[in-house]
């Protein structure tokens, strides 16, 4: 099976105090760490365990610029045979439709029998996956949490539905699934296996190599502007039991179960 | 010596057997050499290891470890046997190999043996057959009637080793019985007949035997003669042959095992013996994946492995509950050397260790992320079983396939990209000095190519980032400024020495972060090292390299006390029993027990204890670095324990000099329920809160000294201040 994955790379919540710029339209960026976005790296995960299983290649895409590499990198020692950049001047302050755009014109360069997505990048909007297969005219299935691969051209998807309940579904090939954490325990990736694939060299694809418009892509193409950007006022504090033990445990115990935590 | 007479005739009942002796004797070391042969075949498969320098170092090991057995009085029953039974091998080794050789040359004597030293040489062996016999006696009654904790097998180890034992403990019993009913049936012969005859002496095996046989027929005394001939012979080959399919190879292997000790201990086993760092990336598979992946060395530790169990009644993972038991690591190896290099048949080797019980693996991941790599198991074994390596090993196997649990990912990413492993930004690594109180008592600087400084204070991850840890920090600060030391930080430039990085099998990881502090080190243009941090120390002294001389703050403290430079106040109060417990990598791994000790013993009023576990016998409290993102199976944490033996010492303040062992204690504490019972100080804390500040000092600068020294109230002395009668009990109070 051939699949695509397509990864974005944001800045690492865990690892970064999110500031806003003085400007107030943007986080400071200078001094941050940036790494795959987290379900991104799940989607990889299960793409290489499809592959392990009923054989293929992985393929790994970003829409960036010559820092993304990294990332692609990462998800090469991780085990994907390919890593490709798509990259333009004319790319940069595309809106999710713009994305999407671009990455259906890399598509219908290849031959994917399935294409991955995150379920949504921790800087997004969870937008491009479904805007990708419509694009594409596929199916689409997203917030998956497991697949299995059944014969003649069909997955068998499932999701968790809120409230914590599955829906299993079956779905054509070729198909865009976004992807929920927890489907998996991706694999570590270690700075040996970085090292080993760091003299591989990427393609990067542009605007003339995909066929695209360029005013069709790009701040050109974007209908969706950011106009402001800012960190919520606090609300109120965490409750703070001041009790014995003993009365905590009750008080907590009542608390959990007043709001249906506890049946 | 003996009748010419006497000696033709106990001659001729063994001769009617020659044929037969001779026959086994072929057969015996036959079956011995190829079963040995193919013991040393996996050797052959495993990786390269150097262990042939030194030679004069070595048998100085061997001296002390084997024949000296200077593990052995650890454990004082079973040391005490061991040595008996030990000593008894020795002495009749050469009396064993006289009688399997005088079967098929009746009128053999050892060369050495004939004119006096025979008889002396007789009667103590004579003595020492007897002791180890009721050695084995004894050694079977512990094994049935007391049964020793640390010899039972938990279920998911398998079945109990007891039969095997008590087996084996048999055969040498009956070897013992044989050789002295051999020599009793010889003596009783030579004086029935009225021949001169070797005196039996006393009370011994032999000599009880001689009187049963006072009166018995001199053909039935034949008949014994030869039978208990036969007995020894078949015994003896029969435990010969057995041995290296249990337990009891060690006899054979243990003087290897020892000559072939690792002797830098402190320096961690590189990924490949023989490959140096420049060339690690032509290496495709790191650590242990398979058997093969061990050393040769490592492999002939788990054949010498007696199963005694002491490294695993010393591990404090094991006594928490985790799934690690040292001593199985060993003996699940053993046996799967057994099983893919069998004795008979084709070698099956090649297959995964750490995995699924189901697919065929004998490791499981938890059990190898269990240990803390506290090094209790390596202090106690007798026979000098290297565990941590190969822990280390295969974790490294572990993240070169990318099998690490996912709690341990983020720290070791953050690691990557940040340095350190809460993923804090590097310029806030020098926010701990920033306090506003503790600045205008002590101005920390950060090295860089303005200032310079003599000393490096080496902060290290947590204790740069944890707002507890950080007091530690300032207080190491404040005792260095005390001292007169010129000193400095890196700040931003320094990254997590990386310590547990390496541990836990990131050796690429590791590699970066110590070549980044080691060109900072050396930018800073340092004369020398102090960290309050014994995984810092410890790495700093061992890992790096070409790096200025390192000390730890014990270290620093213990000599300025020496040296007059810091006094302290008394002990304000007198109900405050301390009780020190031991970092893992300050004591065992880096031998510094007295000094932090001297320290307390030096503050006025000090009341101190030693917990039962102390010095080279102390008990881990949990880990320290990524260990504290590691989520284990445990029933109890090891911190609870470890607060619990200080209670039981009549303790009710810890010190420790460990930021990790701080986290873990202090944990421990509320786990347990013990706050206001106990409380937790680090040493540098205890030293900057009892510290008499100025140079000169007063009487009645005193009081003065104390409040401006508390100014910057560290956790400790909070605790402290609360306890019930400090007030009415501090001699500085009443004077107030």
């Amino acid at each position: 099976m051939e699949i695509l994955v397509c990864v974005r790379r944001v800045p690492d919540t865990s690892e970064n105090d999110i500031e806003l710029n003085s400007a107030g339209n943007d986080i400071e960026r200078d001094d941050l760490v940036y790494s795959i976005n987290e379900p991104d790296n799940y989607a990889v995960e299960e793409a290489l365990q499809i592959v392990a299983r009923v054989g293929g290649n992985v393929t790994v895409a970003t829409v960036g610029g010559e820092d993304d590499e990294e990332i692609l990198r990462r998800e090469m020692a991780m085990g994907a045979s390919h890593g490709v950049l798509i990259t333009d001047e004319a790319f940069s302050g595309s809106d999710g439709r713009g994305i999407a755009t671009i990455l259906k014109a890399f598509v219908q360069k290849g031959s994917y029998d399935l294409i991955l997505t995150g379920v949504q990048a921790e800087d997004g909007g969870a937008q491009v996956g479904g805007m990708l297969a419509a694009l594409l005219d596929y199916p689409f299935a997203s917030l998956v949490n497991s697949i299995e691969v059944m014969d003649g051209k069909k997955l068998k998807i499932g999701r968790e539905i809120e409230g914590g309940n599955k829906e299993i579904s079956e779905i054509d090939l070729p198909c865009v699934l976004s992807i929920q954490t927890g489907i998996n325990e991706p694999r570590y990736v270690g700075m040996k296996g970085i090292r080993q694939v760091a003299s591989i060299p990427i393609p990067t694809f542009g605007v003339s190599d995909l066929g695209l418009d360029p005013s069709a892509v790009g701040e050109a193409g974007a209908k969706v502007k950011r106009v402001d950007y800012f960190v919520p006022a606090l609300g109120k504090g965490a409750e703070i039991l001041h009790g014995s033990r003993e009365e905590n445990i009750d008080k907590v115990l009542e608390l959990v179960a007043a709001k249906g935590g506890l049946k | 010596m003996e009748g010419i007479q006497s000696s033709a005739q106990l001659t001729s009942w063994l001769a009617a057997g020659w044929v037969l002796f001779m026959l086994i004797h072929i057969l015996g070391v036959v079956c011995f050499a190829y079963i040995v042969a193919k013991r040393v075949a996996p050797l052959i498969h495993g990786q390269r290891d150097l262990r042939f320098d030194q030679p004069l170092v070595r048998l100085g090991k061997v001296l002390k470890f084997w024949l000296g057995q200077w593990k052995q009085p650890r454990y004082k029953t079973a040391g005490t046997l061991h040595i008996l039974i030990f000593a008894g091998f020795i002495l009749l080794a050469m009396r064993a190999f006289t009688t399997l050789i005088v079967g098929v040359s009746q009128n053999f004597v050892m060369p050495g043996l004939s004119g006096r030293a025979g008889p002396i040489y007789n009667t103590i062996t004579d003595y020492a057959a007897t002791i180890v016999f009721l050695c084995m006696v004894v050694a079977v009654i512990r094994r049935l009637v007391f049964k020793p904790a640390r010899y039972a097998v938990p279920a998911k180890f398998g079945k109990a080793h007891t039969a095997d034992a008590i087996f084996l403990l048999s055969l040498i019993a009956i070897l013992m019985v044989a050789d002295s009913l051999f020599a009793a049936a010889k003596a009783a012969a030579q004086s029935q007949q009225g021949q001169f005859f070797e005196v039996l002496v006393a009370f011994s095996l032999p000599w009880m035997l001689q009187r049963v046989f006072a009166a018995t027929a001199l053909p039935t005394l034949g008949r014994i003669y030869f039978g208990a001939y036969l007995l020894h012979e078949i015994t003896f080959y029969f435990l010969l042959c057995y041995r290296p399919f249990g337990i009891q190879f060690h006899v054979e292997t243990s003087l290897f095992n020892i000559y072939f000790a690792k002797l830098d201990r402190e320096i961690l086993k590189p990924v490949r013996y023989g490959v140096s760092e420049e060339h690690l990336d032509q290496v495709k598979s790191f650590g242990v994946k398979t058997f093969e992946d061990f050393t040769w060395k490592h492999m002939l530790d788990f054949y010498s492995c007696a199963d005694c169990g002491r490294c695993s009644d010393n591990c404090p993972a094991n006594a928490a509950g985790r799934p690690l038991s040292p001593r199985f690591i060993t003996i699940k190896a053993r046996d799967y050397a057994f099983q893919h290099y069998p004795v008979l048949g084709r070698a099956n080797n090649g297959t995964p260790l750490v995995g699924s019980k189901e697919s065929g693996c004998i490791y499981s991941e938890d059990e190898i992320w269990s240990c803390t790599t506290c090094g209790a198991c390596e202090e106690e074994c007798p026979l000098l079983v290297e565990y941590i390596d190969k822990i280390v090993d295969l974790r490294r196997g572990m993240i070169d396939d990318g099998n690490v649990p996912q709690s341990l990912q983020k720290p070791l990413k953050a690691l990557e990209s940040r340095g350190n492993p809460y993923g804090k930004m590097e310029k806030k690594k020098a926010d701990w000095t920033k306090a506003q109180e503790f600045r205008q008592a002590c101005d920390v600087k950060v090295v860089d190519g303005k200032n310079g400084a003599d000393t490096l204070y080496f902060v290290d991850s947590i204790t740069a980032y944890d707002d507890r840890m950080q007091s530690i920090g300032r207080a190491t600060a404040k005792i260095l400024d005390h001292v007169g030391e010129n000193f400095g930080i890196l700040g931003a430039a320094e990254k997590d020495s990386g310590h547990e990085v390496r541990r836990f099998g990131e050796e690429t990881l590791f590699m970066a972060l110590r070549d980044h502090n080691v060109e900072a080190i050396k930018a800073s243009g340092v004369k020398r090292i102090v960290t309050a941090d014994p995984h810092a120390y410890n790495a700093l002294k061992h890992d790096y390299k070409d790096v200025p001389p390192v000390e730890h703050i014990s270290q620093v403290i213990a000599r300025e006390v020496k040296a007059g430079k810091i006094k302290f106040n008394p002990v304000e109060n007198e109900n405050s029993v301390y009780a020190y417990h031991d970092p893992c990598y300050l004591g065992r791994h880096n031998q510094i027990y007295d000094d932090p000790r001297n320290v307390l013993d030096a503050i006025p009023g000090l009341k101190r204890v030693e917990m039962k576990r102390s010095r080279d016998r102390s008990f881990c409290c949990g880990g320290g670095g990524l260990m504290l993102f590691y989520e284990p199976k445990e029933d109890q944490r090891m911190g609870v324990k470890r607060v619990q033996m200080a209670a039981e010492a009549g303790a009710n303040v810890i010190v420790t000099a460990c930021p990790f062992c701080m986290v873990n204690i202090e944990d421990a504490i509320k786990v347990a329920g013990m706050e206001g019972k106990m409380t937790a100080i680090d040493l540098a804390e205890l030293v900057d809160q009892q510290l008499v500040c100025g140079s000169a000092v007063r009487p009645d600068d005193l009081l003065v000294a104390t409040i401006s020294c508390h100014s910057e109230q560290s956790e400790g002395s909070a605790v402290l201040a609360n306890s019930r009668n400090a007030a009415d009990s501090s001699p500085l109070r009443s004077s107030e």
